[in-house]
């Protein structure tokens, strides 16, 4: 009693690593991997570890018997936008890794709380869970008119639909910085680099902050959320101490607070250099397990 | 008559980086006003990092780059203004803006093995009637033929001329011409060729001269090499030596010259040379464009630029990584502390 019966719709790699990490949870029991293709192979692994798997999509899911509490869905905005009304009626929560946004943006460490009840969550961009963590703790402390954030990801690890739709990526994030990561204004830069061996995800947060900002304060409320998103990413760590820059005419009289991170992976089932992809699944599992222990606590 | 090459002048992008993106609407009306009276047809106006390139990743523009290029497109007469983006970093909505302001020249530009991120950006600009230039950034990174593969890409996208991009200047003249003649096999008529080269190694106008040998029709310079790094290939350089072999560019050599020293010259703090830290990346394969960013993280931390730039070229680091700059420049101090 008191585990979550979860399903996991889209057996990519996304869908696959997910599940590697949800089977570690005491409180998110997956029991489905649901599919469109008999020959995926995730479907295969999946069911050699006892899992029920079909390849005949959500209507599938959705005639049996025993309906799950919660659905991660790691197939393709399209596809998810037209699921999550099947979700909603059938009173499935839903957990959205694609970029549909069908649901409220969500990090964990940030937002959660104000949604765990929400029908339909939306995990943002992978970007956007490896930076709106540290917008927040700058905003939390000063205000932040202006956070910008460059994202370096390595080439192998970005998909077809990134690639036919980067501005996809950018515009969300963008406004996720805003109003999830509370700056003012949110830019966000995608970059794809193809050196071999691939390079680890590397993510540099800037925030244009007042001149007389307390630094000490900035930069303890940073290594705090740090702390806490280590929790669910163990690989996510700090390059060096936040960087701040004196104040300058051409960023309108603003200092800087530069915030340099690197996500590596856990390796599960992507490898360990594809942390953008690691933090998104690790962020869906974060807020299953916290769904789960809210839906236990009540 | 036709011009048997054209030359696309981006004094007013690619110069963007050497001004640190601090063009005035002034300076901007007055190298177009010259440009476009030396018979230049193409004049490319935009932050130097693209669309939305004004960041603190990359600088700040002075001016906003849309009323820029609203003020190069009413002043010119007869040359059509051209815009860049980097799909990652400008999106489709920067570019219908840029349009809007008077742009009809879209170049988009990808690292040289990512072009499938361009295919969007292609589409939109097509659709919005501009012509279309594809670039493939630091094409030294790869070989001839797979450099093809990725020329095709952008074509087979709608984009009708594809450029070999020497954003490190690390050509050499064999380099240039294998490159443009793969993808000229490769593109057939579907597509043209150009050549936008930048002076690390002195190289440019030797290499676009190479470029328009093995058949490249489109060719990029600045007015006194304005640009990233050591600069790129002169553009009234090009005009002068095109003429000299009897190749009809239609452009003005001694306006050119003209605007070079009158116009251009005279507001420029920093003339772009082949100094150390410059030579460095076109002999380590490091993007121009970090050249800046380099000495200014050098003077910040506390350790020499090249050294920087050297590690920058075997971390493999590619454009748009600027951060990555600061990065190394921290590890730098952290060792010369150790």
């Amino acid at each position: 009693m008191g585990q979550l019966a979860a399903a996991i719709v889209g057996p990519g790699n996304i869908g696959t690593d997910l599940l590697a990490k949800l089977r570690r949870s005491e409180a998110v029991d997956v029991r489905y991997l649901i599919g469109v293709d008999p020959a995926s192979d995730g479907l295969a692994r999946a069911a050699a570890l006892g899992i029920r798997t079909s390849a005949q999509g959500v209507p599938w899911l959705l005639e049996q018997n025993e309906l799950p509490d919660i659905v991660f869905e790691a197939t393709s905005a399209k596809a998810h936008a037209a699921n999550a009304v099947r979700y909603a009626e059938a009173g499935i929560q839903a957990i959205d890794l694609t970029p549909a946004a069908v649901g409220p943006f969500v990090c964990p460490p940030v937002n959660l709380h104000e949604h765990l009840s929400a029908p339909n969550l939306n995990m943002i961009t992978c970007g956007g869970q490896a930076t709106i963590p540290i917008v927040h703790a700058v905003s939390r402390v000063t205000p932040v008119p202006y956070a910008e954030i460059v994202a370096s990801i390595a080439s192998r690890s970005a998909g077809p639909g990134t690639r036919a739709n980067i501005d996809e990526f950018t515009e969300t994030t963008a406004r996720a910085i805003e109003q999830v990561g509370g700056a003012g204004r949110g830019k966000a830069v995608i970059i794809l680099n193809p050196a071999t061996p691939p390079m680890i995800m590397r993510d540099t947060v800037f925030c244009a902050v007042s001149p007389d900002i307390d630094r000490d304060a900035v930069t303890e409320s940073i290594h705090q959320m740090v702390a806490e998103v280590q929790r669910y990413v163990p690989g996510y760590t700090l390059r060096a101490d936040p960087q701040y820059d004196d104040p300058r005419d051409d960023w309108d009289g603003n200092a800087r607070v530069g915030v340099f991170l690197e996500v590596r992976g856990n390796g599960d089932y992507l490898p360990e250099w594809a942390g953008n992809l690691d933090i998104m699944t690790a962020a869906a599992a974060r807020v299953g397990d916290l769904v789960a222990t809210g839906a236990v606590t009540r | 008559m036709k011009a048997e090459i054209r030359l696309t002048d981006t004094t007013l992008r690619d110069g963007s980086h050497a001004m640190s993106h601090r063009f005035t609407e002034k300076q901007v009306r007055s190298v177009v006003g010259a440009l476009d009276a030396a018979g230049v047809q193409v004049i490319e106006v935009t932050h130097g990092d693209g669309l939305g390139g004004s960041t603190f990743n990359y600088g700040f523009s002075a001016v906003d780059e849309i009323k820029l290029v609203a003020a190069a497109a009413e002043t010119a007469r007869q040359a059509r203004i051209a815009v860049l983006l980097l799909p990652g970093l400008g999106t489709v909505h920067d570019l219908r803006q840029a349009y809007d302001a008077g742009a009809r020249v879209a170049r988009i530009a990808t690292h040289c093995t990512e072009a499938d991120v361009s295919i969007q950006h292609f589409g939109a600009a097509r659709d919005l009637g501009m012509e279309t230039v594809g670039f493939l950034m630091l094409s030294h990174m790869i070989e001839p033929d797979d450099l093809a593969k990725q020329a095709r890409v952008m074509a087979d996208a709608g984009c009708q001329c594809v450029y070999v991009v020497d954003s490190a200047g690390a050509l050499v003249p064999d380099d240039v011409t294998a490159r443009v003649r793969a993808l000229i096999d490769s593109l057939g008529g579907d597509a043209e060729v150009g050549i936008h080269a930048h002076q690390n190694l002195s190289l440019g106008v030797a290499n676009s001269l190479a470029a328009w040998q093995a058949g490249a029709r489109q060719v990029d310079g600045t007015l006194c090499a304005l640009g990233a790094g050591a600069g790129n290939a002169p553009t009234e350089v090009l005009a002068a030596v095109f003429d000299k072999l009897g190749v009809y560019t239609g452009l003005d050599v001694p306006a050119l010259l003209a605007a070079a020293e009158e116009i251009v010259l005279p507001f420029v703090a920093r003339r772009p040379w082949a100094g150390r830290n410059a030579i460095v990346q076109g002999y380590a394969g490091v993007y121009s464009s970090f050249l800046l960013h380099a000495e200014r993280a050098a003077e910040r931390y506390g350790v020499p630029a090249h050294e920087i730039l050297r590690r920058v070229g075997e971390a493999r680091y590619v454009g748009g990584q600027e951060d990555l700059i600061i990065d190394i420049a921290i590890d730098l101090a952290k060792e010369t502390a150790a």
